[in-house]
């Protein structure tokens, strides 16, 4: 009994492998955005990059699957299934370390025009949202969506609301905004459906930067609050391209 | 600095390669050229590898005048008239053969006009843009403002930085022809989600024809006609992109995810283009007709290898433009090729 119990727990953690034409192929966890979900898919990823398995382009992973972009010239989507089926099994929580970021966030609401319906609606005072939003140290789950956008979790549930009925058309870059049981930093401007409650001085995208992202999958994130004024000269300082930041351990924001 | 001036930008003419790979999981697009193929032949006869940058065209073309001693030019794709004029201001204009590559010289100006058939074309110079890679590609990914002339379309005034200041001496090239023709049916693969449609959506993806939208970019071709049926909802949780995907949103109607197409998406993917018909689809104009045949992997695979043995069989059909009289008189020609002065057949056809 027992041991049908673990069979059935490891079959239910068995990937899928789903076709994505004939240039790409998805391994799929699950269905559910999940922490221990995305330790696999990261760690799959490294996996699959230390293998150096022929043929594989680039890896994308997200919060319950990883896509493999591969060349079709180089060998069949049956010979890849093949190469990385030993792979997919025992992805235990293994992971490297991850990067740590302390972002300076700025809540007041001249950077932040849903703070206050994001306050009523979540019953609680803008002071109480600020604390909890800034009180967390957020995973990075995936990037995607534009060039750098990182999807970060878990929101405290108490700020979780739906997407805005009325997505805006601009969304100023650095604009911190949450929706569901994520927040986020716009790395650019866009058009957005996530309330907006901060904004942050830090370039998440950048093109005089190589790369241009800041973050990465697994990055760990939280947010700092600043006033108006800190604001301001940092925001002057990263336009003028003199302010820096770089994950813990290898300096602060300078 | 030897450099081709923008006198007109076309509609949106663009800096485009075989694209950027590497970076999706940073959320940066993959971008480059949508007809691969044209891409590949207007390099091949200006003398290039056949997958560095060139110019891509989309619906009409630009003006463009020579500010170095000489360059050559090389244009595939849509059907386009490609004039060459003595300078800016001239009256008489003077049409090129199609395929073949000119060679012009200071002051004279190169000017592409609307195209028909496929809206898209590209202009290669010989030796290429001087124009340094973003991420490993020159190809243009506009809402990011990432590589090409400064992360956008050309613009009036514009200097397009010119590896080599002057044309090598030496033939022009040409192609008898490349091969445009539309397939009768895009070919796709089920999948990743076509589990989120009713077999009744799925058989309407092979049943109907569509119509390419006005509403098509880069990023993705929107699509008119019949809707897909889902079987439950249409949001999945977010995950990888390919190119070719068929995402389907909740009106039901597909829109197919092109060069610039986002890495990550939450609407269900019914099927995939398969990667020899992606030049044919980045072909479409809108008001054309589109419709879709489901194949298998072994199929698509098939097709691939195809599609590949396709572009080495053009790359080694390039020729040069010489009469087989003038083979006879290859001595003279080898000379004047050296001097720089021409009399060979066919060359006042070419170089003005």
């Amino acid at each position: 009994m027992a041991d049908t119990m673990t069979e059935k727990r490891r079959d239910a953690q068995a990937p899928r492998f789903l076709a994505c034409g004939d240039t790409a192929l998805c391994i799929e966890f699950g269905d559910q955005i999940d922490r221990e979900v995305s330790a696999r898919v990261l760690a799959l990823a490294d996996r699959i990059q230390a293998a150096g398995i022929a043929g594989v382009v680039e890896l994308v992973p997200t919060f319950r699957s990883l896509l493999v972009h591969y060349d079709p010239s180089v060998g069949s989507q049956s010979d890849l299934r093949a190469a990385l089926a030993p792979l997919v099994v025992d992805l235990g929580a293994a992971q490297g370390a991850s990067r740590r970021w302390r972002l300076p966030a700025c809540y007041d609401t001249s950077v932040a025009p849903d703070l206050d319906e994001v306050a009523s609606r979540t019953g609680l005072s803008v002071q109480q949202v600020i604390e909890r939003h800034s009180a967390v140290t957020y995973h990075v789950y995936m990037l995607g969506f534009l060039p750098g956008y990182p999807y970060l979790g878990d929101l405290p549930p108490e700020l979780a609301l739906p997407r805005r009925e009325n997505p805006r058309t601009r969304v100023p870059p650095g604009s911190i905004a949450i929706a569901t049981t994520m927040t986020a930093v716009y790395p650019l401007e866009s058009p957005g459906g996530w309330h907006l409650i901060g904004r942050t001085p830090v370039a998440l995208w950048d093109v005089r930067r190589d790369p241009p992202v800041l973050l990465s999958a697994g990055d760990k994130i939280e947010f700092s609050p600043i006033s108006v004024r800190e604001y301001e000269e940092m925001a002057a300082r990263a336009v003028a391209g003199t302010l820096t930041i770089a994950p813990e351990g290898q300096g602060v924001v300078s | 600095m030897p450099a081709l001036k923008v006198i007109s930008p076309g509609l949106m003419t663009t800096l485009q390669d075989l694209g950027r790979r590497g970076y999706q999981r940073l959320g940066i697009p993959v971008s480059g050229a949508l007809d691969e193929i044209s891409l590949r032949a207007a390099n091949l006869i200006a003398g290039n590898p056949a997958a560095i940058g060139a110019l891509e065209i989309a619906y009409q073309g630009p003006t463009l005048e020579v500010e170095a001693e000489s360059v050559r030019v090389a244009y595939a794709g849509g059907g386009a008239a490609v004039e060459v004029l003595s300078s800016a201001g001239a009256a008489e204009a003077r049409r090129l053969p199609p395929l073949q590559s000119v060679r012009l010289t200071k002051g004279q100006v190169v000017r592409i006009g609307a195209l028909s058939g496929s809206p898209i074309g590209y202009l290669a110079v010989e030796g290429g843009f001087d124009v340094p890679l973003a991420l490993g590609s020159q190809s243009t990914y506009m809402r990011g403002g990432l590589g090409g002339f400064a992360g956008r379309a050309l613009r009036s005034g514009d200097l397009l930085g010119l590896k080599r200041p002057q044309a090598d001496a030496r033939d022009e090239r040409m192609l008898a022809s490349v091969d445009l023709t539309p397939p009768k049916r895009i070919r796709v693969v089920f999948g990743p989600q076509d589990d989120y449609f009713t077999a009744k959506g799925k058989h309407t993806l092979g049943e109907s024809e569509y119509t390419v939208t006005p509403a098509s970019d880069r990023m993705g071709m929107r699509l008119d006609g019949p809707p897909l049926e889902h079987a439950k909802g249409y949001n999945i949780v977010s995950d990888g992109i390919s190119p070719g995907s068929i995402q389907v949103p909740g009106n039901g109607v597909p829109i197919v995810l092109l060069a610039d197409r986002q890495t990550t998406g939450g609407y269900p993917k019914i099927a995939t283009v398969i990667s020899a018909d992606m030049p044919a689809l980045g072909r479409l104009a809108p008001g054309a007709k589109v419709a879709f045949e489901a194949v298998d992997i072994a199929a698509a695979e098939a097709a691939h290898r195809q599609f590949r043995d396709g572009l080495e069989r053009m790359a080694k059909s390039v020729a040069s433009v010489r009469p087989a009289a003038a083979v006879d008189e290859s001595k003279l020609l080898g000379s004047n090729l050296v001097s720089g002065v021409v009399s060979a057949w066919n060359w006042q056809e070419v170089d003005v």
